[in-house]
C-alpha cells in the first residue's frame, strides 16, 4: 500500500512535468491560432480563449497569390536538401568514423568551419556563385546554398552516432565479404534510424524556415518558399502588419512539420532495441 | 521530383527567352519592376500599367518584396552591387535614392517637363549632385491624431504646440484615470530605436527651430539650444503621458494602443486613418487629424517626408522602355489612378485640387497642408552615409529618452561623432 | 575494440588481407569525395571572398573596385597633424566589443539552459508513457515555427500594453503595470534569452533523445535488476553514453548562438543591450556604407567562433579521431 502511494506520487509528478513541458511549448502556438481566428481591432485585445471563429484569415492566405505553390516549393526544396545532405553525409561519416586515415580530425574541424561565418557575410559571394552557375531563380539555388548549413551538421551528428556502433557487427559483415557500401546500407542504416530521422528532421526544418537565401536567390513568385511568402503578406499600407493572416499562414505551415514528426516518430524511437546488440 | 526538374529547366528557358528579347533593341521589352508588396499592390500595379503596356507594346511584371523596408533595402543593395540585370526598375524609399545614386541612371534630362509638377521638396530629396536619381510616384507624411470626444469631454483645445500637447495630454489622462479608465495614456508615438524615431525626433527638432540634423549644404547643425529644448521636452513623456514601453513602439504598437481607445493623441502616418475608422475600431468616428504641433515659440510645424519613387537601374538592358515606364508612373495620369484606386497621396501638387479625387477620397486634399510643411530627412546631403547618420541620431535620441545622459550631452557627442563620420566631405 | 579489425588484418598478413584494408581506404576516399567536393564548391568562394574583402576598401557601391589596404579595417594607426596618434578599426571599436560581450553572454547562458532543459525533456520523452508521440510532436513546435514569425509573435506577447505575458503576470499579482520587456535595456537581453531558450530547447531535446535511443535497453534492464538507484544510473550509465551526442549538439547550438541574428533582428534590432556580432556586421555590410569593415567583423566572428569551438573541443575532450575509447 505504502509503495503504491509512492508510485502514485511519482506518477503524478512525472505527468505534471509532462504537462508543464507541453504547455510551455505550445502556448505561443495556441496563441497564434487564437490570433489567426481574430480580425481587425480584436487582435490588439487579450483573450485566453477563442471569442470568435472567423476563418477569414485562412481563406485570405490560402486563396492568396501562389501561397499553395510556395508550400509545394518549400516541400521540394527542403526535401531535396535533406535527401542530398543525408546521402552525402551517410557515406562521408562512414569514412570519417570507421576508417582510419591521417588528417581525420582536421577534416572534421574544417567541415565545421564552413558553418562559422554569419549568413549575411557569405551572401554576396553565394549570389555570384549562383549567377555563375546559371541557377538563379530556380530551386537549385536554394538546395545548393542550404548545403552550407545542413551538410556540416548531418556529417558531424552521423559521424558521432556511427562511431558508437559496436565493432562486432561490422566485423561479422566483413567476414561475410560485404563491401563498404553494403555495410552502410544493409548493416548500419537500419541501426541508425533514430539518428537519421532526427538529423533529417532538424535539417528539414532548417531548410524549411530559411529566409535570407530564399529571398535573395528568387525573383518570381512561383519560385518562392514559405518564409518569403509569409514575409510577403502585407497590410493595406507599408506600416500596417497583417497579424491575422501572418498567424494563419504560420499555423498552416507548421502543420506539415507536426505531421512529419508524427509519421517518423516510430523511427525516432526504434533504435537498437530492435537489433538487441550490446555496446 | 520530376516536376521539380521541369520547373527548373522551364524557368531557365524563360530566362534565356528574356535575354534574347532584351538584346534585340527596339522590339517589345519585358521589364521587371521590383517593389515592396503592400496591400493589393500587385492588382493595383496591373491596373496602373495596362494603359502603358497597350500604348508602348512593352510588358512589365512586378517582383513583389516583403513590406519590411530594411529587408528591401538590403536586397536591392546586394542586387545592384552584383550588377544584376534581371531587374530594370526599382521602387525606392525616399531616403534610398541618394545612397544608391551611383547605380541608377540620371532621369533629369528625361523629366524636364515632369519634375516641376511635383512638390519641390520631394524632387529636391531625390536630387544628388544635380542628378535626378528617382521620380516620385506617391508620398506620405505623418499627422497628429486626436480624440475629439475626450478633448470635448474635458473641455480641452486641440493643441498647437508641443508644450500644450504635453499639458493637455496630462490633464485628460489624469481625469480619465480618475474616472476609472485605467489603461488610458496621453500620447503614443514611435520611440523604438529605428528609422521611425529619426522621423519623430526630426519633427520635434525642426518644429522647435532646431534645424534638420544636417542642413542641405552639408553643415552639421544638430547641437543647438532649440534641438536640446525639443529633446528635453520629449524626454519627459515616457512614463508620464506616454507608456514606458513607448521606447519599443513602432507604428503598429502605437496604432494598437490608439485603436483600442487607450490614447488621447497619436503621431502616425495616414494609414491609421482608415483603419481607425474601421467598423471594429473602438475609436471609429471619435477622432480627427491635424498638423503636428510646433514648439519652443517657433511658428511652423514639421512633418517628416515619406513616400516612394521609381529609379532605373544602370544595369538594365531595357533602359529606354524603363525610362518610359518611370515617366508614366510619375506622371499625372498614373498618379491620379493610384490615388483613386489605392488612396496613396499624390506628389503632383495640382492633384490635391482635383475634383474626382476630392469626391472619391475626401481625406486626401486635407493632407495638402501637412505636405507644405514636410521636411526631408538629410539623406541627400549625407549620401551613402545617411543610414549611419540616422542610426547615430536615433541612438542619441533614444539614450536621451531613456534617461541615459542629458539631451545636451548626447547631442554634443552626436555632433562630434557626425563630424568624424563626415571627414572632409560627406 | 576498433583496432581489433586492423590488428587482425596485420596478423593475418596475407596479401589478400592487406588489400582488404587498402580497399577500405579507397572506399573511404570515394565516400568522402562527393561531400568534400560539394562543400568546397559551395563554400570556398563565398568564404574566401569575405576574408579577401576584409583586407580591402570595397564598398557595396563598388563591389569589384576595392583596393588592398592590409589590416586597416582591423586596426589602423593614424598620426594626426598635431602629432597625436589615434587608433582606428574594429579591434578598437567599442561598439564591436560591446557586441562581442553581448554575443558571448547570450551564447553561454542560452546554450547552458538549453542543454540542461533539453536533456531533461529528452529523458522524459525517452520514458514509456501514453501519448508520448503527441508530446514529442508538441515539443517540436517551437523549433518548427519560422523564426521570423515566432520572433514577431513573441514581440507581440511581450508588448507592455496588449501583451499576454504582462497580462498573466498582472493577473497573478506579480507586477502592477506591464513591463516594457524589449524597450528597457535591463530586460531586453532577458526577453531575447527567454525566446531563444523556448525556441531551441527542442533542437537539443531531439538530439539528446536520439542519443538516448541509441543506448541499448538491456543496460538499463541489468541496472534495474541489480537495484541501482536511478540517479546513479543517470550519472554512471546514461550521461557517459549520451555524452558524444550531447557534445555535438552543444557544438552546433554554440555555432548558431554565436551567430544569432534573426531573433534579435526582429525583437530588439537596435538595442545596444542585445546587439550581437552578426547584427552589427550586417549593419555595416548592408545598411552602412562599410562593406569591407563588415567583412572584417564577419571574419573576426569566424575567428572567435573557431577559438570557442577549439577550446570546447579541447576542454571537453571531444573525441575527434574517435580513438580515445577504443
Amino acid at each position: 500500500m505504502k509503495r503504491s502511494i509512492a508510485d502514485w506520487i511519482k506518477w503524478t509528478a512525472f505527468y505534471a512535468f509532462v504537462v508543464v513541458i507541453v504547455v510551455i511549448s505550445i502556448f505561443p502556438f495556441y496563441y497564434a491560432i487564437l490570433t489567426s481566428l481574430k480580425s481587425g481591432t480584436a487582435i490588439f485585445r487579450i483573450n485566453y480563449f477563442p471569442v470568435d471563429f472567423s476563418f477569414q484569415n485562412y481563406a485570405t492566405v490560402m486563396t492568396g497569390r501562389n501561397f499553395v505553390r510556395s508550400v509545394i516549393n518549400s516541400v521540394l526544396v527542403a526535401g531535396t536538401t535533406v535527401l542530398l545532405a543525408l546521402f552525402l553525409a551517410v557515406t562521408a561519416s562512414y569514412a570519417l568514423s570507421r576508417v582510419r586515415f591521417r588528417g581525420r580530425a582536421l577534416l572534421l574541424v574544417t567541415i565545421l568551419g564552413v558553418s562559422m561565418f554569419p549568413q549575411i557575410a557569405v551572401l554576396a559571394g553565394l549570389f555570384e556563385l549562383v549567377r555563375f552557375l546559371g541557377i538563379y531563380n530556380t530551386p537549385w539555388a536554394m538546395v545548393l546554398s542550404y548545403t552550407i548549413f545542413t551538410l556540416p551538421f548531418t556529417v558531424w551528428v552521423l559521424t558521432t552516432f556511427m562511431r558508437d556502433l559496436p565493432i562486432e557487427i561490422e566485423e561479422a559483415a566483413i567476414i561475410d565479404g560485404a563491401t563498404p557500401w553494403v555495410i552502410i546500407t544493409k548493416v548500419f542504416m537500419p541501426l541508425l534510424w533514430p539518428a537519421l530521422v532526427t538529423t533529417g528532421l532538424l535539417a528539414f526544418i532548417g531548410a524549411w524556415n530559411e529566409f535570407l537565401f530564399a529571398l535573395t536567390f528568387t525573383i518570381s513568385e512561383t519560385q518562392r518558399t514559405v518564409p518569403v511568402a509569409i514575409a510577403l503578406l502585407s497590410g493595406a499600407s507599408e506600416q500596417e502588419i497583417p497579424w491575422g493572416p501572418i498567424m494563419a499562414a504560420s499555423v498552416i505551415v507548421t502543420v506539415p512539420l507536426v505531421a512529419l514528426v508524427l509519421i517518423f516518430q516510430r523511427k525516432i524511437v526504434a533504435g537498437l532495441t530492435a537489433g538487441g546488440v550490446k555496446g | 521530383m520530376s516536376r521539380f526538374v521541369t520547373n527548373a529547366s522551364l524557368s531557365s528557358a524563360a530566362a534565356a527567352a528574356v535575354l534574347a528579347v532584351g538584346t534585340t533593341a527596339g522590339s517589345a521589352a519585358d521589364l521587371k519592376y521590383v517593389s515592396g508588396a503592400v496591400g493589393n499592390a500587385v492588382e493595383v500595379f496591373r491596373t496602373l500599367v495596362e494603359p502603358w503596356e497597350a500604348e508602348t507594346g512593352h510588358t512589365v511584371s512586378l517582383v513583389p518584396m516583403p513590406a519590411s523596408t530594411t529587408d528591401q533595402f538590403g536586397q536591392y543593395r546586394l542586387w545592384l552591387a552584383a550588377r544584376n540585370s534581371d531587374i530594370d526598375i526599382y521602387q525606392t524609399d525616399v531616403i534610398w535614392a541618394p545612397q544608391l545614386a551611383d547605380q541608377f541612371i540620371d532621369l533629369g534630362s528625361h523629366a524636364e517637363d515632369l519634375a516641376p509638377l511635383h512638390f519641390p521638396s520631394i524632387i529636391e530629396s531625390q536630387t544628388v549632385n544635380g542628378k535626378l536619381v528617382a521620380l516620385p510616384i506617391f508620398t506620405d507624411a505623418p499627422a497628429l491624431y486626436y480624440r475629439k470626444d475626450l478633448l470635448e469631454k474635458h473641455g480641452q483645445p486641440v493643441p498647437s504646440t508641443w508644450e500644450q500637447l504635453t499639458e493637455v495630454a496630462q490633464i485628460v489622462q489624469d481625469a480619465e484615470r480618475a474616472d476609472g479608465n485605467n489603461d488610458i495614456w496621453g500620447f503614443v508615438w514611435q520611440g523604438n530605436a529605428y528609422e521611425g524615431l529619426t522621423c519623430d525626433a526630426l519633427e520635434w527638432v525642426k518644429s522647435f527651430g532646431g534645424g534638420q540634423i544636417v542642413e542641405p549644404d552639408g553643415t552639421i547643425s544638430i547641437n543647438n539650444e532649440n534641438a536640446i529644448a525639443a529633446l528635453e521636452l520629449a524626454a519627459t513623456w515616457p512614463g508620464t503621458i506616454s507608456p514606458p514601453g513607448v521606447l519599443a513602439y513602432q507604428e503598429e504598437e502605437a496604432r494598437g494602443v490608439w485603436q483600442t481607445g487607450n490614447a488621447v493623441f497619436m503621431r502616425n502616418w495616414p494609414y491609421a486613418y482608415s483603419l481607425g475608422n474601421g467598423d471594429d475600431s473602438a475609436v471609429k468616428g471619435l477622432f480627427d487629424v491635424t498638423t503636428l504641433p510646433t514648439g519652443g515659440g517657433h511658428d511652423t510645424s514639421a512633418a517628416t517626408l515619406g513616400g516612394w519613387n521609381v529609379a532605373v537601374s544602370k544595369y538594365s538592358e531595357n533602359q529606354e522602355a524603363a525610362i518610359s515606364l518611370a515617366r508614366y508612373l510619375a506622371g499625372p495620369e498614373a498618379q491620379k489612378t493610384r490615388t483613386l484606386v489605392a488612396s496613396n497621396l499624390p506628389t503632383i501638387i495640382e492633384l490635391y485640387d482635383d475634383d474626382d479625387i476630392a469626391m472619391e477620397q475626401p481625406i486626401i486634399p486635407r493632407w495638402k497642408d501637412v505636405f507644405l510643411q514636410a521636411v526631408p530627412r538629410p539623406s541627400a546631403p549625407t549620401k551613402v552615409k545617411y543610414n549611419e547618420v540616422s542610426a547615430k541620431f536615433w541612438s542619441a535620441v533614444h539614450n536621451t529618452l531613456s534617461g541615459d545622459g542629458t539631451a545636451a550631452e548626447n547631442l554634443e557627442l552626436l555632433e562630434f561623432e557626425l563630424e568624424e563620420l563626415k571627414g572632409d566631405a560627406w | 575494440m576498433r583496432s581489433d579489425i586492423t590488428r587482425a588484418k596485420h596478423h593475418g598478413s596475407g596479401g589478400g588481407e592487406l588489400s582488404l584494408e587498402a580497399q577500405r581506404r579507397r572506399a573511404a576516399f570515394l565516400f568522402l569525395a562527393p561531400m568534400i567536393l560539394a562543400l568546397f564548391f559551395v563554400a570556398a568562394w563565398p568564404l574566401l571572398r569575405t576574408i579577401y574583402f576584409s583586407f580591402t576598401n570595397t564598398s557595396l557601391t563598388n563591389l569589384y573596385g576595392g583596393e588592398w589596404i592590409g589590416f586597416d579595417n582591423y586596426l589602423q594607426r593614424r598620426e594626426l597633424s598635431s602629432g597625436r596618434v589615434v587608433w582606428r578599426g574594429t579591434l578598437v571599436d567599442p561598439a564591436w566589443w560591446n557586441a562581442v560581450w553581448n554575443t558571448v553572454w547570450f551564447s553561454v547562458v542560452s546554450v547552458l539552459f538549453e542543454t540542461v532543459l533539453g536533456l531533461m525533456v529528452a529523458l522524459v520523452l525517452n520514458a514509456e508513457f501514453k501519448g508520448r508521440g503527441l508530446v514529442r510532436a508538441a515539443i517540436l513546435i517551437p523549433w518548427a515555427i519560422p523564426t521570423i514569425v515566432s520572433a514577431k509573435m513573441w514581440a507581440w506577447m511581450l508588448n507592455d500594453q496588449f501583451g499576454i505575458l504582462n497580462d498573466m503576470l498582472i493577473k497573478l499579482g506579480f507586477i502592477e503595470r506591464g513591463i516594457a520587456w524589449t524597450a528597457s535595456i535591463d530586460t531586453a537581453m532577458t526577453a531575447v534569452l527567454i525566446v531563444d531558450i523556448w525556441k531551441t530547447t527542442p533542437f537539443m531535446a531531439l538530439l539528446c533523445l536520439a542519443g538516448l535511443q541509441m543506448i541499448p535497453r538491456d543496460i538499463y534492464e541489468a541496472a534495474r535488476i541489480d537495484g541501482v538507484h536511478p540517479f546513479k544510473v543517470f550519472w554512471k550509465i546514461t550521461l557517459p553514453l549520451v555524452r558524444p551526442a550531447l557534445m555535438v549538439a552543444v557544438i552546433f547550438r554554440m555555432l548558431d548562438a554565436l551567430r544569432v541574428f534573426d531573433l534579435i533582428y526582429v525583437l530588439t534590432p537596435n538595442s545596444k543591450a542585445t546587439k550581437t556580432m552578426s547584427v552589427i556586421s550586417r549593419e555595416n555590410l548592408i545598411d552602412f556604407d562599410k562593406f569591407a569593415y563588415g567583412s572584417a567583423q564577419s571574419t573576426l566572428l569566424f575567428a572567435i567562433i573557431a577559438i570557442f569551438v577549439s577550446l570546447y573541443i579541447w576542454l571537453g575532450k571531444v573525441d575527434l579521431s574517435g580513438e580515445a575509447n577504443r
